[in-house]
Formats: structure tokens, C-alpha cells, sequence
């Protein structure tokens, strides 16, 4: 990675919802004065047909493209956004926003209750995959953009992006979703609750309310980054990178990180309580825990998409991945088949597990690339 | 399988397949046939293709292809959805080619199937003077590594459109390099002469498709 892959963005900061506007969330609550943190790269064209909206992960952020401000790291998806990249700013304006309930510049749990004048803490109301798009889809249209020619995401960003395909059919050309499902399994589910349990065990949690004693639940949160980091994994991936290769000369005959493996996680989990707020982890992952598209549409999934028949699906799985298997993918594809839309689909041969999406995988490199190339020629953009 | 055969079949399937239709491709490995039906009769094509890098291919084509195989992934489609299916070759290698048949003339109003002929002089003759099975142009491989999984003749064949109850709508024959001739597929001497066979199949009494299929002089229309 060098200081090329960066992309200076166009635009960025914070967009402050009108103040007639409140978000209704799902919950019934009413969020008031909402703010989400948001960059640009690239420029809307004349006939605003270029906007690509980039969907995060579960910890990612806007910062898609160019350097993060905390840890000063390159942004998380430069290997498909940059010049002479299947995204280029020179033909694309690519937005990416902060989730709300995120604490990177978007309304969460650690932001100040204009109410109360204290931070939120679990006074926050629980939002939803679809309340994250619905805040998207307002900032979208501030930024003078009626229709999106492409929503992308991987994991909790796939399912934004199909959030966008069920809620707003007329205003996406072409969606891909990358390691992804419709619904969270029990699976999924389980490892959030321990993440969340860690969170909540760490006596400086203080019922949520760390900010008013002035500390933070670092341990909590950096055991659950942990635990979730090994399912992002692959057995393969760890045992290759690792192995059972020692951290130094011979057993500490103690509970050391005397294996690489330990030391490696240990830093995972240090490095990312610098960066994320604990109270908007509990709310993150229970907002991808509520969803299940096909809930809402009488428990047929084909049904929620019926009104995307005209927007071009991109969906691609990856062996190793345990989170979300192929098997979810496979299942939104029929849907999508079932529904008439236009659905491509791929299983990448992976060892990488679940981050393959964000990871050198030239099969799915050379399938966005085309993917997304000829919806380009479809929308007349080249 | 041999490539000038699939292209043979390929010519065919352009000139029976009408401007501007739906077209369900089964097997469409990297998108040729679509790519051409788009290009040459506009038609809005789909795929359906067994191997990663075949689906990536037609990614990159901009053609709309789903990973899958016609044995599990037909049933999810929506009924009369295209209208044609297309089969190319692959009938053959399928585990349950009738419910393939059935499931192709669900989806679409047209099947169009090709598949070698088991019945071709040259099988027989493999068979009878050498007791081995056959290794032809149309059949190269081995027994023990052939896809092919359930051969049949153009007898076979026509029984079971008969017992699906399905109207022939066009055949052709082809053998070798040649070009598609007009093929009597009932006939006892076509089933010895042809090599590779294509039809164009619909459902006795289903209702009319909106245009009559095109008229060919080089079809014999059964």
C-alpha cells in the first residue's frame, strides 16, 4: 500500500437532518436533529447518473478511500476504489456515510441527547438495518442524488445494500452484495450475544452509562472484537498465518500470549477499542441480529423484491466463509430469481474466510470489475 | 462435445430464437450463445452456469448468470418466466434429464435441447464390433470420465417427448463440421445417420405462444 492508493476526498464532514425531518425508526422511537458523518470522492456528473453508495461493515466507517483519522491506516476498500480501479473518482461520485448508531460522526449511542444534554447510553432507541438505509437514503438526496447507479456492500453493508433494493427499487441501478445474507442465523446471533455479554461483563460498562464515570469498558469490548475477529477467519487462514508458532523461545509455562495466534488477537483487540465507541457495538450488531428481510413480507423472501425487478443484482459468496455461508447467498439469489430480477451470482473458491470480500481474490476482483463495467455501458456512463 | 458441433448448434438456436425474447440459458459456460443472441436478436438473456469462472466470465460479458445447475436450481424459477430455455448439449449429463425436460418447458413456453445421438452408426458399430463403448466426435471421452450420465438415441428421445406429452416444433441434425440439416426425428434412418441432434420443443395443448415460431426452410418442421 502506498500513498497513491489514497484518494483525496471531494467532500466530507457531517450532515445534520432539517429539523423538520426526524428519523421514524422501526423501534417507534423518533430520533430528532440526526447527524451523520459522511465522505465523498469524485464528482456527480452533469446528468447525475455516477453516485455509488459504498455500504460499511459492522466496525468499518466512512473512510472507505482515504486515510482514517484515528489510526491514521489506509481507508478499508482501496483495492476497489482509486484511479484506474473498477471505482474511480475521475468517472464516479462514491459516498460512503457512518451508520447511525456508528460513533464515527453519526448519530449513536456515545452522541449527546439534545435532551438531556448527556451522552445517550442505552437511552439510545435500538435502530435497524433499514433505519441505517433510511438515514442513508435522506443524505443521498441532500447530496443532489435521485438515483444511485450503484449501492455496494460485504456483510453488514450487503445487507444494507439489499435494504436498498426492497426500499428504494426506483432509486438503485445495480446493487452487488459480497458475503452476505437476508436474515441473520442463530449462528450469527450467538456469537453477537457473547460479544455483547463481554461488553456488558466488563465492570467499567457501568449499565452503559461508562461516559459519565469518565472510563470505558476496554476489556469487554476488545474480548468481543476478538471472538468476532475468529469468525471473520478461516481454520485454514489461521493455521497458515499461525500455526502453533510460539511468540518467543519455549513455553511461558503461564497464561502469556506465548502463541502468535493469542498475541495476534490480543493486538486485534487492543487496537480496536482505540477506534470504537463499546455502547455502539451492543447497538450494531442487535441491529443485524433484527434482520430478516423476509419478515417483513410474509415470510417469503421473493416478495420483497418484486418491485426490484429492474435493478441489476451482483451477489458473490466465498467457500471458507462460515458467518455468512453460500448457502445464505444462494437462498437470496432464488429470491431474487423467484422475484424476476436480474441476479448474478457467483461462489468464490476462498481459504480466506469471511474478510475474502475485502481481500486479493482475483475471481471476484475480475467478476465486480465486469459486473459493475457493463452496468456502466447499460447506464451509459461509458 | 467438440466446440464446431456446440457452434453448429449455436447458428441453429440464433435463427429459431425471436427478436426481442426472454431467454433462460441452462449451462451457459462463459456466455457465448447469450452474447450472441443479445448482440444479434436483443433478446433479454439469463444464465445459468455450473463453474465460478464460467459465471465470472459472463459477469464480465454483463450477462445476468446465477451459479447453479439444472438438476437443483430449475425448480426455483418462476413459471413461464422466458420464452425459451435453452439446453445445449447437457440433457445428457443431467441426474434426472425427464424432470430437466419438464421443469425446462415450466419455466419457458420453448425448450431448446441438443444432446449427442446414441443411436449414430458410428456408437453402434463401436459397440458391436469392438464390445467397447463408444469413443466418437461427438462422445470423446471414456466411459469412466464421461459427464455424460444418461446417453440416449433419438428414439429414446422422441418417447420421452411423447410420454411429456411435448410437440416437436423444429429439429435439426448435425454431424461433424457440417452445417444443420432438416431432420425427420420419427425417422428409423435419421436415428442411424444422426450424429448430434437439436430440438425446439413446446407442450401439446399448452396455449399459443404470441408469434408461431419462425418459419425454416432448413427445418423440418415435425
Amino acid at each position: 500500500m502506498t500513498a497513491l492508493d489514497l484518494v483525496t476526498p471531494a467532500a466530507g464532514g457531517t450532515w445534520r437532518f432539517p429539523a423538520d425531518e426526524p428519523l421514524r425508526l422501526d423501534s417507534g422511537a423518533v430520533l430528532d436533529g440526526l447527524e451523520i458523518g459522511y465522505q465523498t470522492y469524485g464528482q456527480l456528473n452533469v446528468d447525475k447518473s455516477n453516485a455509488v453508495l459504498i455500504c460499511h461493515a459492522l466496525t468499518g466507517d466512512q473512510h472507505v478511500a482515504s486515510a482514517h483519522p484515528v489510526t491514521g491506516k489506509p481507508g478499508w476498500w482501496t483495492r476497489l476504489i482509486g484511479p484506474g480501479k473498477p471505482l474511480d473518482p475521475a468517472r464516479h461520485f462514491i459516498i460512503c456515510s457512518n451508520v447511525i448508531g456508528g460513533c464515527m460522526g453519526s448519530t449513536g449511542p456515545a452522541s449527546i441527547n439534545p435532551a438531556t444534554g448527556k451522552p445517550y447510553g442505552l437511552t439510545f432507541p435500538v435502530i435497524t438495518i433499514g433505519d441505517m438505509v433510511r438515514a442513508q437514503a435522506m443524505l443521498v438526496k441532500a447530496l443532489g442524488v435521485e438515483t444511485l447507479f450503484a449501492v455496494i456492500g460485504g456483510s453488514m453493508g450487503g445487507m444494507q445494500a439489499q435494504q436498498w433494493a426492497v426500499e428504494y427499487p426506483e432509486r438503485v441501478f445495480s446493487i452487488v452484495v459480497l458475503a452476505s445474507a437476508s436474515r441473520h442465523s442463530a449462528q450469527n446471533i450467538a456469537f453477537h450475544e457473547v460479544g455483547r455479554q463481554a461488553i456488558m461483563a466488563d465492570p467499567d460498562w457501568r449499565g452503559g452509562a461508562y461516559a459519565d464515570h469518565g472510563v470505558r469498558p476496554e476489556k469487554g469490548l476488545a474480548v468481543a472484537r476478538m471472538a468476532a475477529h475468529i469468525t471473520y477467519l478461516s481454520e485454514p487462514a489461521l493455521q497458515r498465518k499461525f500455526g502453533r508458532e510460539l511468540k518467543r523461545d519455549g513455553l511461558s509455562w503461564g497464561f502469556d500470549a506465548d502463541f502468535q495466534v493469542e498475541s495476534y488477537l490480543r493486538h486485534q483487540g487492543a487496537s480496536f477499542v482505540d477506534r470504537f465507541d463499546a455502547n455502539s457495538y451492543l447497538y450494531i450488531t442487535r441491529a443485524t441480529d433484527y434482520f430478516d428481510i423476509a419478515a417483513g413480507h410474509g415470510g417469503v423472501l421473493a416478495k420483497a423484491f418484486t418491485a426490484a425487478r429492474d435493478v441489476r443484482f451482483c451477489v458473490l459468496s466465498f467457500t471458507s466463509d462460515w458467518l455468512y455461508p453460500t448457502a445464505e447467498s444462494r437462498h437470496l439469489v432464488r429470491a431474487l430469481t423467484a422475484a424476476g430480477a436480474r441476479a448474478a451470482f457467483a461462489e468464490i473458491e476462498s481459504d480466506k474466510g469471511h474478510d475474502a470480500f475485502l481481500l486479493d481474490e482475483p475471481v471476484m476482483d475480475a467478476a465486480l470489475a465486469g459486473f459493475l463495467s457493463s452496468a456502466e455501458r447499460d447506464r451509459g456512463l461509458i | 462435445m467438440t466446440d464446431i458441433a456446440i457452434r453448429e448448434d449455436f447458428r441453429e438456436i440464433l435463427r429459431l430464437v425471436r427478436p426481442g425474447s426472454r431467454v433462460l440459458d441452462v449451462g451457459c459456460g462463459e456466455g457465448a450463445l447469450l452474447d450472441l443472441l443479445t448482440q444479434e436478436k436483443q433478446v433479454d438473456g439469463r444464465g445459468l452456469e455450473i463453474s465460478a469462472s464460467g459465471v465470472a466470465a459472463c459477469m464480465a460479458r454483463g450477462l445476468s448468470v446465477v451459479q447453479g445447475d439444472a438438476d437443483q436450481d430449475l425448480d426455483h424459477f418462476p413459471d413461464r418466466s422466458f420464452d425459451y430455455a435453452v439446453l445445449s448439449q447437457t440433457l445428457q449429463a443431467t441426474r434426472n434429464p425427464r424432470h430437466v425436460l419438464d421443469e425446462l418447458l415450466r419455466i419457458a413456453d420453448r425448450a431448446i435441447v441438443s444432446f449427442p445421438n446414441f443411436g449414430h452408426w458410428r456408437v453402434r458399430w463401436s459397440l458391436l464390433s469392438r464390445g467397447r463403448m463408444p469413443e466418437t466426435k461427438a462422445l470423446p471421452m471414456p466411459w469412466w470420465s464421461t459427464p455424460n450420465i444418461h446417453l440416449c438415441t433419438l428414439a429414446d428421445f422422441m418417447a420421452l417427448t411423447e410420454d411429456l406429452n411435448l410437440r416437436v416444433d423444429a429439429s435439426a441434425a448435425f454431424a461433424g463440421q457440417g452445417a444443420a440439416r432438416p431432420m425427420n426425428p420419427v425417422s428409423a434412418v435419421e436415428n442411424w445417420r444422426t450424429e448430434t441432434c437439436l430440438f425446439m420443443l413446446s407442450r401439446n395443448g399448452a396455449a399459443p405462444s404470441r408469434e408461431p415460431p419462425p418459419v425454416s426452410g432448413d427445418l423440418f418442421d415435425g
